[in-house]
């Protein structure tokens, strides 16, 4: 531990000082009352071009991603690279179709994308249905972000002996999280955002430059990595793909961005921007952050190039393949600059942690607890109720890591990128449709589920040694085709839930089932700024007497 | 509600230019060679790199064709 001393000194540093930013947060862009959830659960619907794209950028592209995606290059080459066109894909998707969930939010003061589904389809379940789904799906997705600090904080040898000690400073950091999230909602995010993401463009300037320079040209970084894989066993690595994985490539990049856009947080930073311009703008610049996650993912190769060996895992005999990047920092640069670059990690995780756990709030607060508990809660109580939910959101992220296997959340990470998609239908078809009834979306997504669990069961993990949730690659052959390729298992999920909506639409029509009515009008699918809210659009009357 | 005169729209001829930037990265039979490289990097690599350099024009051309004109 004594030989990391500068690097600690230096990310406690910076770590305390995001702390503080994150508290003063609550008073930056101050609204007159904070006790509404507009404000503390979408910083007051205001952010303008700049905060959106650090905001969001923070957001999609996380501590977990960048420590994951280079060690999944680092393992088995170019199939890790899918994170490039899949980052690529996602702005054009998100400039058609998120666009218009901003409008009708705006219009219909809609915090979740339940909220949306409920008053399109008037179903209280349908839309408790997305709601769990989203929950279920982020609470993994937070535990790994702690997974990224945690592979931090290994390298620099701050671990203990019992299971307490080891994990102490992630409780540490976790419990000051929690602190300002409940105080500031999503504004400390979005201020401590800007930190991050310069720190991080920093580091990862100088790594692309320094390092290629160190270790002999990109030529000889790309071809030590091909020497380890064409000396390698596995047969699905390499720095390109081979004739079985490239379904797997491009059905995985385009069901992982599908994915992303319906994960609560990502739909909460697009909701807290203040108009549809705005988002657009941000569709252009928003892959910058593209090229900066993809300069990442080949720092895999360096670590190849440089001959990291990473750490050992949690049981003996296993290596902890998410070390890949630290330990790299940790050889090739300076105690200080190393610092940096792990308080970047650090901190990076910070920020989608902060948002994921607020958009779990949100959805509990809006679709469970007020449609529900308690159906006449005033604003101040639902603004409070997702102040506690995120603490327990939280709490629960971390009991997760502490007690068990963080394989665990790996694996329930994998499930959630699938059972995510399975709102898709409802989400993303109900943006532009009605015509899919909302009992066939309920059905759809069961079998959505269904069938994804029990591709994912199927799959092995030859590499570990499972049997079960080895990873999202599901062999063709398995379907009794005669095919050596694999598919990515949400994709196919979507389509079996897709294909059920319909034919389930189209019996229940059949059988005149009663499909609700529309509470949205196709003018608010384009309203901007300035446009008026409609008000009290719930069915249920509320107060102009406060709270009782 | 009175705006009978005012429907609006996002439709517009120019959006089809964003399906580019969605399927031209999911095909793999393009990218899926280590030669030529440039500057060190495989195909593979600086294609896909590339494949971010058209997302970002594809999305300022479709931006700026579809603006909406100030509203009085």
């Amino acid at each position: 531990m004594s030989d990391h001393i500068t690097e600690i000194v230096v990310f406690t540093f910076l770590f305390l000082l995001v702390s503080g930013m994150g508290f003063v947060a609550s008073r930056w862009r101050a609204p007159k009352d904070m006790a509404h959830l507009d404000e503390w659960g979408l910083g007051g619907r205001s952010f303008g071009g700049w905060i959106t794209w650090f905001l969001v950028g923070g957001d999609l592209y996380t501590a977990y991603t960048f420590v994951a995606v280079p060690a999944l290059i680092f393992g088995a080459g170019a199939a890790g690279f899918f994170a490039v066109p899949y980052t690529v894909i996602i702005y054009p998707l998100f400039f058609l179709i998120l666009i218009r969930l901003w409008s009708v939010s705006h219009r219909h003061g809609f915090v979740t994308p339940a909220d949306f589904v409920r008053t399109r389809f008037d179903s209280p379940t349908l839309a408790l249905v997305i709601a769990i789904t989203g929950i279920v799906a982020t609470m993994p997705y937070i535990a790994l972000q702690l997974i990224g600090i945690e592979a931090v904080l290994k390298t620099m040898g701050v671990t203990g002996e019992s299971t307490i000690a080891r994990h102490l400073p992630i409780i540490i950091a976790f419990a000051i999280l929690a602190a300002y999230t409940y105080q500031s909602g999503l504004r400390a995010p979005a201020l401590i955002a800007f930190v991050k993401d310069t720190l991080i463009y920093i580091v990862i300037l100088v790594a692309i430059i320094w390092l290629p320079y160190k270790l002999g040209g990109w030529n000889a970084i790309f071809d030590a990595a091909d020497a380890k894989f064409q000396a390698s066993p596995a047969p699905n690595d390499g720095i390109t793909l081979n004739a079985n994985n490239q379904v797997q490539y491009f059905t995985l990049a385009l069901g992982s961005a599908l994915a992303l856009f319906l994960y609560p947080h990502s739909i909460t930073g697009v909701l807290a921007s203040k108009n549809r311009d705005v988002i657009k703008r941000n569709m252009s610049a928003l892959p910058a952050y593209s090229l900066l996650l993809g300069l990442i993912a080949l720092l895999g190769y360096m670590a190849i190039a440089a001959g990291v060996k990473p750490l050992p895992g949690a049981t003996p005999g296993s290596v902890d393949s998410n070390t890949v990047v630290p330990v790299l920092f940790d050889q090739q640069f300076p105690a200080w600059f190393t610092g940096i670059a792990f308080a970047a990690i650090g901190i990076g995780a910070l920020v989608p942690a902060a948002i994921m756990s607020i958009a779990a709030a949100n959805l509990f607060t809006r679709n469970i607890y007020k449609e529900y508990l308690r159906k006449d809660a005033t604003h101040a109580q639902e603004a409070n109720v997702a102040k506690i939910t995120s603490l327990v959101v939280k709490i629960g992220a971390v009991a997760c890591i502490v007690f068990l296997d963080p394989q665990f959340s790996i694996d329930l990470q994998l499930i959630g990128g699938v059972i995510i998609l399975q709102t898709a239908p409802a989400v993303v078809v109900g943006l532009y449709t009605r015509w899919l009834h909302r009992g066939a979306l309920v059905a759809g997504w069961a079998a959505g589920m269904a069938v994804g669990f029990w591709m994912l069961w199927q799959i092995p993990n030859a590499a570990t040694g499972r049997k079960h949730f080895g990873g999202s690659a599901f062999p063709l052959s398995e379907f009794g085709l005669d095919s050596t390729k694999t598919i990515y298992v949400g994709f196919v999920a979507v389509l079996v839930n897709a294909l059920v909506a319909v034919i389930v639409t189209l019996i229940l029509r059949a059988a005149k089932t009663p499909e609700g009515v529309d509470g949205t009008e196709a003018d608010d699918y384009f309203a901007d700024e300035g446009d008026p809210r409609i008000e009290k659009q719930r069915t249920t009357p509320v107060d102009n007497v406060s709270s009782t | 509600m009175a705006e009978p005169e005012r429907r609006r729209t996002d439709r517009s001829p120019w959006n089809w230019l964003l399906l580019v930037p969605i399927v031209v990265p999911l095909l793999t039979f393009l990218y899926n060679h280590d030669e030529p490289r440039l500057a060190g990097f495989p195909l593979f690599y600086w294609l896909q790199f590339a494949f971010i350099l058209l997302g970002v024009t594809t999305t300022t051309i479709v931006y700026q064709m579809t603006k909406r004109r100030s509203r009085p």
